[in-house]
């Protein structure tokens, strides 16, 4: 069967949506990120829907399942490029996509991943005394 | 009232739902509906035809491209031999699915479109038909 490619960019996976997908596909894509992100413990996944002419119901869902599941693995879901038309629509069929970050385009999500792995690994270091001095705020001002 | 072109198109794979949308977004653009306008209406196809293949068992999608001088709309119908619906009122609910669904579908397609008819009944199939006008 046909798949979505995912390609893995240092601790993020990137996937980048560029056919009409029928529901088996988004379905695979769904399975397959899923046990890439536990396989390779990447912390965030990136998903370019700038080619998408259409998110609906079914395609939302998967959006939404994809960021919760990330989320238990302990990666961060992102979803960029979402066009102004489908985003419109989507409003207006009622569909509010629980859970999902989304940024403008790939560059703003890859800040936002990059952002969030920082802050996520700041709180696994913590409880270092020193550590906590170093981003005390007082660097650089004395 | 006429209708100046007509097709009918079978909903019986999704493969054949992805041709619906995608025979639905060609004649949106030839009729020069605006992308937003465009966009819904592929969206409401793909909720409804993606409900025929599902809980109709499969069926088809008619599509008709209306004229009222001056204006043209673009009408299509969806039609299925399945189980029908017992309560419509309910299924047209945001939220209501008996399926795995968000129960978006119906409710959601009704507010994409300019006018929406749903004809169903236990055993007798579901019938949906939406126009939208430009
Ligand atoms: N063609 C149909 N034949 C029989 N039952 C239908 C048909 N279309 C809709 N229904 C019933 O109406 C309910 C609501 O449909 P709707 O499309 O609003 O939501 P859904 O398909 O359950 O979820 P979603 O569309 O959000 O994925 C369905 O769960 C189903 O029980
Ligand atoms: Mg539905």
């Amino acid at each position: 069967m046909e798949r979505i490619p995912i390609l893995k960019m240092g601790r993020f996976l990137l996937v980048t949506i560029q056919v009409d997908m029928h529901d088996q596909l988004a379905l695979a894509l769904q399975d397959d990120l899923t046990s890439q992100i536990a396989r390779t413990g990447a912390r965030g996944v990136l998903i370019d829907i700038s080619s998408l002419e259409i998110v609906d119901s079914f395609i939302g869902r998967v959006l939404a399942n994809i960021a919760s599941m990330s989320r238990i693995l302990d990666a961060e879901t992102v979803v960029v490029g979402m066009q102004p038309a489908v985003a419109i629509t989507l409003v207006e069929l009622g569909l509010s996509l629980p859970g999902v970050r989304t940024a403008l385009n790939v560059e703003r999500g890859m800040e936002l991943l990059h952002a969030s792995l920082r802050a996520a690994e700041l709180e696994e270091y913590d409880g270092g005394g020193e550590e906590d001095d170093a981003f005390g705020g007082h660097d650089g001002l004395s | 009232m006429t209708v100046s072109r007509s097709d009918v198109r079978p909903i019986r794979t999704e493969a054949e739902v992805v041709a619906a949308r995608q025979a639905v977004r060609s004649w949106a653009v030839e009729m020069k509906f605006s992308l937003i306008d465009q966009t819904k209406l592929v969206t409401a196809a793909s909720e409804l035809a993606r409900n025929a293949l599902n809980y109709g068992g499969g069926g088809q999608m008619r599509m008709e491209i209306l004229e009222r001088s001056p204006r043209q709309g673009l009408r299509l119908t969806f039609e299925d031999q399945g189980p029908g619906i017992a309560d419509v009122e309910q299924a047209l609910r945001d939220g209501f699915t008996t399926g795995s669904g968000m129960g978006l579908g119906l409710g959601g397609s009704r507010r994409l479109v300019d006018e929406f008819e749903i004809h169903s009944a236990p055993g007798e199939g579901t019938r949906v038909t939406v126009v939208k006008w430009r």
